[in-house]
């Protein structure tokens, strides 16, 4: 599958369709409850499908439990609190599920949580299925590699950054992996750098592009 | 007649070509749309756009209308009503009636590959299928937060048959064994409704409805329907008005079939009383140049809804760059991220501030309509409904989260 070590780069894009759950959370305790209890791909949807969504809003996108307990519970400090959780530096959805779970565990035992009151719009729980589709975009060599990273869609550089670690499980993205095996673990190391989450997906094509730099 | 072809302009080349790659998945399949009219309302207008886009894609794609008499109409209407929230009595005898008329059009029918159920009236066709191996999706078009017990319980016995069902807003979901996919609606930008309009034809609209362009103009477009609050949005302009110049534009249709529409009119009538600045437009139903032109000059959109289903007005506005002010209610929340691509109020008061704030900041309410407009052309143009679709198709052949589609 991509990247192969031995070969050119094949450019993958992916669809996705989103699932309902039926599960709703009236409450930050509620809110909790679901985290704990739901399936990984709503975790992973949760915490990247604003990515997409409103990649022209960003730099710094919140993740969906951070939106909800901010603007519709109206607690800007707990809000904040999930807003800012790290997800670079997870490597699986388990570490992920259990940082959110420890933080409104925290906040539900501490002396200023204060039991919520109907909040209006309930938080849904959704999930996503994934499909995943060769593009035509295929690059031998680094410079073709660097001018299709200009071209290919943004859901194409989300799924060989974002799927390809917290999804498909790879130690590092696709790009890192193949530049490596390329033999240029420099511009690798500058693109596993790049935190994905703190810029617009725009932002972070152009970051990539300037971390391979002029190539021959 | 508009080719898909068109829409490259709008959504980038990589998007249609996409299409083409996911309707070539399809390829082999038949795909059979089921509902109860062929003209008016919602399901028919997008059926109406997007078979032919779906065939010009290569596709499959037909649409079957079920016949029913005015006792089947009659009963389905209660449903509708029912569905979304309001006491009706549905007798023995009349749900009997409803099978019957689903029976007997499921003889009279040749079930495709993928049979697309629309809405409640051919639910029951699912009772018939007649061979296995075909895929049977059932799409719920309307709000569907607080359905009648009563008519969800009869439903459920078949919406469980199918081998998913389709929402429009995650606020419809239901607790089902069927797995149950998001897929909101959409507008199609080429549209009269939504198309771009040259500036002397906006210039004639306002004209024509004597609305000075000069000072600011604040417009709901909506039914006269309680639900929309226009005596709301009167209200809300006033206290506004107290701070700022602005005028306030009320159009929409006369909802024939609302009994309480003439009533909803007289009192946005008496609240408006003799302000010179209420416009208030009792438009025909062909009005859609006339709606677009009121959008495109305005300069704030409200649609203060206290309940609604998902609210295409407010994607129709955003589309047309507009700073839109909008009740959080239904699906209008997907569509506005509060303080980013528009505001989301919950009073006459949160509205009246939040429109002075717009006026006396025309920067930042810029900003809002460049990322509205910006949100409804990643996510809910036409386009983007026809992907879903065609995903929807193809994952009925798969299982599992994730699926490679070599």
């Amino acid at each position: 599958m991509t990247p192969n070590s031995e070969s050119a780069f094949h450019f993958h894009t992916k669809l996705e369709q989103t699932l309902l759950l039926g599960i709703k959370a009236r409450s930050v305790v509620q809110l909790l409850d679901g985290i704990g209890s739901v399936p990984e791909s709503s975790v992973y949807f949760h915490t990247h499908h604003f990515l997409l969504q409103h990649q022209y809003l960003s730099p710094e996108p919140p993740n969906d439990f951070a939106y909800w307990v901010s603007e519709l519970v109206g607690n800007a400090a707990l809000g904040e609190s999930l807003g800012s959780v790290d997800i670079v530096a997870f490597d699986s959805i388990t570490g992920l599920r259990d940082k959110f779970i420890s933080l409104l565990e925290t906040h539900i035992s501490s002396d200023a949580y204060r039991p919520d009151t109907d909040h209006g719009e309930p938080f849904h729980f959704m999930a996503s299925r994934t499909f995943v589709l060769p593009t035509s975009f295929v690059a031998h060599d680094i410079r073709e590699f660097r001018e299709m990273i200009g071209g290919v869609s943004i859901e194409s550089l989300y799924y060989h950054i974002f799927d390809a670690r917290l999804r498909l499980g790879r130690e590092e993205n696709d790009f890192s992996r193949w530049l490596r095996d390329r033999g240029r673990p420099d511009i690798a190391e500058k693109i596993r750098k790049l935190d994905p989450y703190a810029q617009t997906m725009e932002g972070l094509r152009k970051n990539i592009i300037g971390a391979i730099g002029e190539v021959d | 007649m508009i080719r898909i072809e068109q829409y490259e302009s709008i959504v980038g080349k990589v998007l249609i070509e996409e299409l083409f790659l996911l309707a070539g998945k399809l390829e082999g399949r038949s795909i059979q749309n089921i509902n109860s009219t062929a003209v008016g309302g919602g399901v028919a207008e997008i059926l109406n756009r997007m078979i032919p886009l779906l065939k010009q894609l290569g596709v499959s794609a037909s649409w079957d209308v079920i016949r029913g008499d005015e006792k089947f109409f009659e009963i389905t209407k209660k449903f509708h009503n029912g569905l979304h929230g309001v006491e009706v009595e549905i007798s023995q005898e009349e749900y009997e009636h409803f099978l019957h008329v689903n029976e007997e059009n499921a003889d009279d029918m040749e079930f495709s590959d993928i049979v697309f159920v629309h809405d409640p009236q051919p639910v029951a066709l699912i009772d018939h299928r007649k061979t296995n191996g075909r895929k049977w999706v059932w799409r719920c078009h309307i709000d569907f937060s607080r359905p009648d017990p009563r008519i969800w319980n009869f439903m459920q016995k078949y919406v469980t048959q199918y081998d998913s069902a389709v929402f429009s807003a995650p606020a419809f979901a239901r607790t089902l064994p069927i797995p149950q996919v998001l897929i909101s609606p959409s507008i199609d930008p080429l549209s009269d409704k939504n198309k771009e309009l040259p500036d002397p034809v906006i210039e004639q609209t306002f004209e024509r409805f004597g609305i000075d362009r000069s000072r600011p103009v604040i417009t709901q477009i909506s039914r006269f329907d309680y639900l929309k609050d226009p005596v709301g949005v009167i209200r809300a302009y006033r206290k506004a008005k107290n701070h700022v110049d602005i005028q306030l534009v009320l159009a929409g249709g006369g909802a024939t079939d609302d009994p309480e529409g003439p009533m909803v009119m007289e009192k946005v009538q008496a609240e408006a009383a003799n302000d010179k600045d209420i416009h208030i437009l009792l438009l025909p139903p062909s009005s859609d140049i006339e709606i677009n032109a009121l959008q495109r000059g305005s300069t704030i959109i409200l649609q203060k809804s206290l309940r609604e289903g998902f609210g295409l007005t407010v994607a129709e506005a955003l589309w047309k760059g507009k700073p839109t002010i909008a009740g959080a209610v239904g699906g209008i929340p997907l569509q506005i991220t509060h303080k980013h691509s528009g505001i989301l109020t919950y009073s006459v008061e949160g509205t009246a501030q939040w429109i002075k704030q717009l006026i006396n900041e025309p920067e930042y309410a810029r900003k809002l309509g460049e990322n509205g407009r910006e949100h409804i052309k990643n996510n809910y143009l036409i386009t983007r409904h026809i992907r879903d679709y065609l995903l929807l198709f193809t994952s009925l052949m798969y299982e599992g989260d994730l699926v490679y589609l070599g």
